[in-house]
């Protein structure tokens, strides 16, 4: 009886029923007309690309990469890999050397890092604006993330005797943006964690999750990162028995999709034992756990679920939380692309439908009027900051401030 | 993770429980696979013969807003049925002989709205018709691609744009008593339809277009925000794949996203859709139901599920998932005491709950409220 599964073709692109579904979902689709949308783009336009790669349109560039025409499909095609795939293998054109630098996420920080004052001056100033606008193509309006003095892997290291001494533990594999960008958001998961009686330790050596290479069509270092990333998560999950926690949205499912699906990289052994920190916090909390939270915290909170969080499903895990802490008045915003979709919203030409995709979110925002926003990303933090001016925080880092620690 | 009750699907049928589970004060969770039915949904519940109070309100509740009133209206095509009740924006009349002349106003370049279908339906009905197309510059930018000009993408622009098409309209207008408009106003602000009939000076109708439906999707997003405002934990994109069942009672279900974070409930409700929407399925042995392997009504031989030709009534349209009067699922001839059936998934094994919309939501209803009774 399982005629269908020998029939099945890649990403599932013959179920499509040209419904148009995915049309009506696509935020690209409503800002730029240049971008033939899911459907052509997908499988209409896969169909064709078989018969002669001629068919390729250099018009998939556009494509978010956010999932959401695969959230939407009642078929099960995997309309965004279809398109992905579609410009890794028939896209021949170099990368510019302003994508390889927007990509080179674990390069720029390590290089960033040690001068960071520096680096976050420059990049704050009106003149390196506008240098990068004319000679990179980085859009003047954007603000460029702040690099940290000293990296997220540096702090946890000097306290791994500590950490070594909780009676359960995790490997956290905390990605460039924290380890360069935002180490607190480090510090607030090995708090919460560690109010768990949880114990956190690096992985041996984690390299960038590779996303940001797999949209600006550097695939065959992607595949060299997913490679290397799946042997550390192995190490962690197969060698040593540990759970592998994340606080990354994009990068969770960089690693539990896009690697099998877009890299062709196996991922079968360690899948099921990386989870959001949210996620794992949860399921400790359902099996009894408990956190207790302060009394004088009273929030507003908006929370908004990343395009790919929802595409993993996880979103309810961060409402659920949020929802936990007593003094938390809660607001779900209607699902949206905030527009920013990793690099694609720093380059100069997709600015303006960056930031128009995004308006229906942060009208909403506006409207509730909340004290923070709540979101697992960090490029939709940049995003949402930048254009509504409220604070966004992850749900770990809100956790982390209604903590009620008894201090030693 | 667990509910008082887990709804699989949130089509019409899903959402309906759901709402009215939520308002009862129960916790309930929606898992549903991708969109649904609605998307295609002509704006007409035609087996719904009776405005019954609490489905208006349920609707009204949410910013739908339904309109009453026996009569005919307009399929896309340029054809009358029979209906009763419908969303505002669907016209029902008394009689197909409703106007004197019509003006059928199309936009230039948009394919999915059948201009002459509907002029050769109201000509047979005596109506004079003159069709004209409106060539709009903030439309140009869709034309660029045209495969994409669809209903949608229209109405985006026609959420900002209804007043300049008005004033066109008002322009065109000569000695007409109808204008007929595609179904693109009113995405996100359901108060254009109205404000667009009451600017044109003539009875203005709103005639469907092909998918994706506008008052569809409208409609799912309204009952949707509903849904969530009550409290209720809607899952977008995952997909229940297993069931775990113990002696007639369901226990908890696995889904794709989760794998083994099981979802558990006191009760469940499969609304899962017809074959559009995989919750039958079939190959050339068999249909069946992928979930739980309920039984399925439907004919033995393969030869008679189908009908060659095109256009007349299909036999495979009727099969659906067995259940009892009360509507637990049938499992090996056995009810299962807390799973239970509503919507399309039924397909005809209960007429007594009328035809499709109109049965996603009478029989959601009737299962809400055997879930609180018991
Ligand atoms: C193309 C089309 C046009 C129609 N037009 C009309 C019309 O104009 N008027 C009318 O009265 N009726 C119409 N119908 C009939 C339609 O069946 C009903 O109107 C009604 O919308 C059905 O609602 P439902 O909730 O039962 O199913 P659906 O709306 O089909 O919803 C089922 C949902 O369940 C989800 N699902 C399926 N399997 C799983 C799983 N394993 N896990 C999680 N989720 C799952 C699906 O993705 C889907 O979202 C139409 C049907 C179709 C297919
Ligand atoms: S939603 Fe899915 S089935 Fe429908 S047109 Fe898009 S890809 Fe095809
Ligand atoms: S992934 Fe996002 S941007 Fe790309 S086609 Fe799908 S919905 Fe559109």
């Amino acid at each position: 009886m399982k005629l269908q599964e020998y029939t099945r073709s890649h990403h599932n692109f013959e179920e499509c029923m040209k419904c148009t579904v995915c049309t009506a979902f696509c935020p690209v689709l409503q800002a730029n007309p240049l971008y033939p949308g899911p459907k052509q783009a997908g499988p209409d336009g896969e169909r064709l690309r078989l018969k002669d790669p001629y068919f390729f349109n250099q018009a998939l560039k556009y494509c978010l990469n956010c999932k959401r025409c695969e959230v939407a499909c009642p078929s099960g095609v995997n309309v965004a890999d279809l398109i992905q795939s579609a410009r890794i293998k028939y896209d021949q054109t170099p990368p510019k050397f302003r994508d390889t630098l927007l990509a080179s996420t674990d390069m720029m920080g390590t290089l960033a890092r040690p001068v960071a004052p520096l680096v976050n001056f420059a990049t704050g100033l009106g003149v390196t604006k506008t240098v990068m606008d004319v000679t990179l193509k980085i859009d003047r309006h954007r603000t460029f993330p702040k690099y940290a003095g000293r990296s997220f892997e540096s702090w946890l290291k000097r306290r791994r005797k500590e950490q070594a001494a909780f009676p359960e533990q995790v490997a956290y594999y905390h990605g460039c943006y924290v380890n360069y960008n935002n180490p607190q958001l480090g510090k607030d998961l090995v708090k919460v964690l560690n109010a768990l009686g949880v114990g956190v330790q690096l992985l041996e050596k984690e390299k960038c999750c590779g996303i940001a290479l797999i949209t600006n069509g550097m695939s065959a270092k992607a595949r060299k990162n997913a490679e290397h990333n799946i042997g550390q998560l192995r190490q962690a999950i197969v060698d040593k028995g540990l759970k592998v926690v994340t606080s990354s949205s994009t990068c969770t499912l960089t690693i539990r999709e896009e690697y099998p699906n877009l890299l062709g990289v196996d991922n079968a052994e360690v899948r099921d034992s990386m989870l959001m920190a949210t996620r794992f916090i949860y399921e400790k909390l359902e099996k009894g756990a408990q956190l207790k939270f302060r009394a004088d915290y009273h929030k507003k909170i908006a929370y908004h679920t990343p395009c790919h969080l929802e595409k993993l499903g996880w979103g309810i895990f961060s409402e659920k939380l949020l929802q936990m802490i007593p003094g938390v008045e809660f607001i779900l915003l209607d699902s949206n692309c905030c527009g920013i979709a990793g690099t694609y919203g720093f380059k100069k030409e997709n600015y303006k439908v960056s930031q128009a995709i995004g308006e229906p979110l942060f009208a909403q925002i506006r409207s509730v009027n909340p004290d923070i926003v709540a979101c697992d990303c960090e490029t939709c933090k940049w995003q949402i900051e930048m254009s509504t001016g409220y604070t966004v925080m992850n749900p770990i880092s809100i956790l982390a401030e209604a903590l009620e620690l008894n201090e030693k | 993770m667990k509910f008082d009750t887990v709804i699989i699907g949130g089509g019409l049928a899903g959402m309906v429980a759901g709402i009215t589970l939520q308002k009862a004060g129960q916790q309930t969770a929606i898992i549903s696979t991708g969109q649904n039915a609605l998307h295609f949904f002509s704006g007409s519940f035609e087996s719904l013969k009776e405005a019954n109070p609490r489905i208006v309100e349920l609707f009204s509740e949410a910013g739908v807003r339904l309109h009453y009133k026996p009569g005919v209206w307009l399929t896309p095509l340029g054809k009358f049925r029979e209906s009763a009740l419908s969303l505002e924006d669907v016209d029902i009349f008394p009689t197909p002989q409703f106007g004197r002349k019509a003006l059928i106003v199309n936009f230039l370049g948009y394919h999915d709205f059948f201009s002459s279908f509907l002029a050769e339906g109201l000509e047979k009905q005596g109506m004079s018709c003159r069709v004209r197309f409106l060539n709009l510059p903030e439309l140009e930018i869709l034309q660029q691609s045209p495969s994409e000009m669809r209903s949608v993408q229209i109405a985006r622009t026609m959420d900002k744009l209804w007043e300049k098409v008005v004033q066109e309209v008002r322009v065109l207008l000569k000695d007409e008593d109808t204008v007929l408009l595609p179904q693109v106003f009113g995405l996100q602000d359901p108060s254009v339809p109205g404000r667009v009939r009451s600017s044109i000076p003539a009875r203005v109708v709103f005639a469907g277009t092909l998918p994706p439906s506008v008052p569809g999707i409208r409609t799912i997003i309204l009952l949707k925000q509903r849904y969530q405002l009550l409290g209720g934990t809607y899952m977008m994109g995952d997909e229940v794949v297993r069931a775990h069942t113990h002696e007639g009672v369901v226990h908890s279900v696995a889904t794709k996203n989760l794998d083994n974070h099981y979802i558990e409930a006191n009760n469940f409700i499969l609304c899962t859709g017809g074959f559009f929407s995989k919750g039958l399925v079939s190959n050339p042995f068999q249909v069946y139901e992928p979930i739980f392997g309920l039984d399925v009504s439907y004919q033995e031989d393969r030869n008679l599920w189908y009908n060659p030709s095109f256009q007349e009534d299909q036999p495979y349209m009727h099969f659906g998932v067995k259940a009892d009067e009360n509507l637990h699922a049938i499992q090996d001839g056995k009810a299962l005491e807390n799973l239970y059936v509503a919507g399309s998934v039924l397909g005809d094994t209960h007429p007594e709950f009328g035809t499709a919309a109109g049965a996603a939501i009478r029989t959601a209803l009737h299962v809400a409220d055997e879930i609180l009774q018991n």
